[in-house]
């Protein structure tokens, strides 16, 4: 269901402005979105500032700094810092993406920050992914075959293999999934960009062989036609990969399969 | 692990131009909508005309007369814009749907088609009709 604002309890307050560090010349102010699950109060947006002389250049370095200097009650995930673990997608600015690869000088302006949107928060910046993880299981996320295992292995040509570019290297972040307007509002029961993406990665792969398995389940006017090519998806990805096209991929092979 | 607080939990902020940026590619989704719907209104002062017409010339001049104020001329000139709007981002929906031109920067460029393209064609119109 199209929904435009945001239920009682998750109306944002105003939260508490933190000090300015002392004899710093270059101070940026960073408006981070907070919510307790223990005080029974709505979330806020805290207020704070950092030294950007003594801050490292990505926006994960100033939350890290925020946590260690300022507010140790901050809380995110984080782990890899290099945009491959996919823990730190969160809403920067206005965009989803990953707060270790996302520069702090690509940001004009204040340095807004919020959970991936239209999700559960669990606390601060850490949404509920379980039903997002749960789409992505329901696509059978693994090689499926009939024929009997080979004596060594499955192998694939160097082109088929080369099909898989552009799918494979997606890190299930949920930042395309988490933009999608669609997504947003149905994702009860539309599987969105990240499940569709990945489902598309193994219906062309040479080696699996429950293709047909595969469509028929996202035959479904809900799970895959969903998608209204918004590319909100394309537009937010991280790491540049197109879910719009792997899902029209996806659309074009359901009509082929019936003519 | 015990969580007491899950039904309680907020749903994180997500309104469009607010919280997410407003971007080439989500605005001219959403106009491809509204031009729809809007038209769909149009459509219906249309045939309030033609029924008005074939009933009688007082309720022909009632029905003439609103569509031919500044008001129903407004209404019919933004009518004729999403006309075409609507044609050409259902022209760009037959293209992507060949799993064509999905890349950022074609996908732009047709966003581009679709807005400067309808303005074009809606004074084109104007001027020759």
């Amino acid at each position: 269901m199209v929904q435009l604002t945001l239920p009682k309890n998750s109306r944002i307050t105003t939260g508490k402005t933190w000090p300015k560090p002392e004899g710093a010349t270059n101070v940026r102010k960073f408006q981070i979105y907070r919510w307790n699950p223990d005080d029974g109060q709505n979330p806020r947006v805290d207020t704070y500032f950092l030294d950007m002389d003594k801050c490292g250049p990505m926006v994960l370095d100033a939350l890290i700094k925020i946590k260690n200097e300022i507010d140790p009650t901050l809380t995110f995930r984080r782990s890899c810092r290099e945009g491959i673990c996919g823990s730190c997608a969160m809403n920067i600015d206005g965009i989803n993406t990953l707060a270790c690869i996302y520069g702090l000088d690509e940001i004009k302006g204040d340095v807004k920050i919020y959970p991936l949107p239209h999700m559960e928060v669990v606390k601060d910046l850490i949404p509920d992914l379980t039903h997002f993880y749960a789409q992505h299981a329901s696509i059978m996320p693994w090689l499926e075959t009939k024929t009997n295992r080979p004596a060594k292995e499955w192998k694939q040509s160097i082109e088929d293999r080369k099909k898989l570019d552009g799918l494979y290297e997606c890190v299930m972040c949920a930042s395309c999934s988490t933009s999608c307007p669609s997504y947003w509002w149905n994702s009860d029961r539309y599987l969105g960009p990240a499940a569709l993406l990945h489902a598309y990665r193994w219906i062309i792969d040479s080696r699996d062989e429950a293709t047909g398995e595969r469509l028929d389940d996202l035959e479904d006017p809900f799970k895959l036609y969903r998608c209204h090519t918004i590319m909100n998806c394309a537009k937010t990805c991280p790491k540049g990969l197109n879910p719009a096209l792997a899902i029209a991929e996806i659309k074009k092979m359901m009509v082929e399969r019936t003519v | 692990m015990a969580d007491v607080n899950q039904s309680k939990r907020p749903l994180s902020p997500f309104m469009l131009g607010q919280y997410y940026r407003f971007q080439l590619n989500s605005v001219t989704s959403i106009l491809t909508r509204i031009t729809g719907n809007a038209l769909l209104v149009t459509a219906f002062l249309v045939v309030w005309w033609l029924i008005a017409a074939a009933t009688s010339e007082s309720a022909f001049a009632v029905a003439n007369g609103f569509l031919t104020s500044w008001f129903g001329d407004l209404v019919m000139f933004l009518s004729l814009w999403g006309v075409w709007y609507h044609t050409l981002a259902g022209v760009r929906h037959l293209i992507w749907d060949n799993a064509m031109m999905l890349d950022l920067k074609s996908a732009d460029m047709l966003s581009w088609v679709a807005v400067i393209g309808s303005i074009l064609l809606t004074v084109l119109t104007v001027v020759i009709v």
